[in-house]
């Protein structure tokens, strides 16, 4: 079998950051990554789900989803929040941007998920909230999957 | 995230462990910040070589100290840094103000 999918929905809490890289690398392993492959995929989930609770929910708490899927030797990750959107994506993707310098935020995770990833696309809406896709091949897969 | 500190004279080596991330980051600024409140405190060294996870949350860290450091004409140096994170720290150009040192 080459496809699968699975979702979870968590509260937008910061120790559910480990827990939603830690879930989306446990599904990532079918595909047989390497080690560098899984750090990659862990370190892109984290900054997404982090936007989603930090900026999303500006850390006042609401609903995290994240859907993954496997397609070949593909692995979708989409991590949706319905919190508050993003008026202007491209401002908010250039690298050091942040909308909380307050906060120390360096304005580098939309750089490091499009340094890990393969892709990431953003579809955002101001009051509707934000959903973040990212895809990456997992090269090392076997034919024999 | 847990943090070992070793001290001499005016240079402290925090020898941070384990996953830093947004979650954990605020406990790590905490403990930096209440060490390098010692204003004779001038050489801040971070040795990454046991963190297993870093994401950009950590940079905000760095950036953080490095300020408060910078700020009264000292300096910080970074080593042992895993690939990863070796990588996140040169996308955001650390090294154009913090010493790499070999650990």
């Amino acid at each position: 079998m080459n496809s699968n999918e699975m979702s979870i929905t968590f509260p937008a809490l910061s120790k559910n950051e480990a827990f939603a890289r830690s879930v989306a690398a446990a599904f990532a392993v079918q595909l047989d990554p390497t080690i560098e492959e899984l750090t990659d995929v862990r370190t892109a989930v984290s900054e997404a789900v982090t936007n989603a609770i930090i900026h999303g929910y500006s850390s006042r708490g609401g609903t995290v989803r994240m859907d993954c899927y496997t397609d070949g030797d593909i692995i979708t990750i989409i991590v949706t929040d319905y919190g508050k959107g993003i008026a202007d994506i491209e401002q908010a993707m250039q690298p050091f941007f942040t909308s909380a310098p307050d906060l120390e935020r360096s304005g580098m995770g939309f750089c490091v998920m499009q340094a890990f990833m393969d892709s990431v696309e953003v579809a955002s809406e101001p009051g509707k909230g934000t959903a973040v896709k990212m895809k990456k091949r997992i090269s090392s897969v076997r034919a024999d999957g | 995230m847990q943090m070992e500190i070793e001290a001499a004279e005016d240079r402290l080596t925090a020898r941070i462990k384990g996953e830093l991330d947004h979650h954990s980051a605020a406990q790590a600024r905490a403990q930096l910040d209440a060490l390098i409140a010692d204003k004779r405190i001038r050489e801040l060294r971070l040795d990454l070589k046991g963190l297993t996870f870093m994401d950009s949350s950590g940079l905000g860290v760095i950036l953080g100290r490095y300020r408060v450091i910078a700020g009264r004409g000292g300096k910080m140096s970074i080593g042992g840094a895993s690939r990863s994170i070796e990588r996140i720290l040169r996308m955001a150009g650390i090294y154009a103000l913090v010493d790499r040192m070999d650990i």
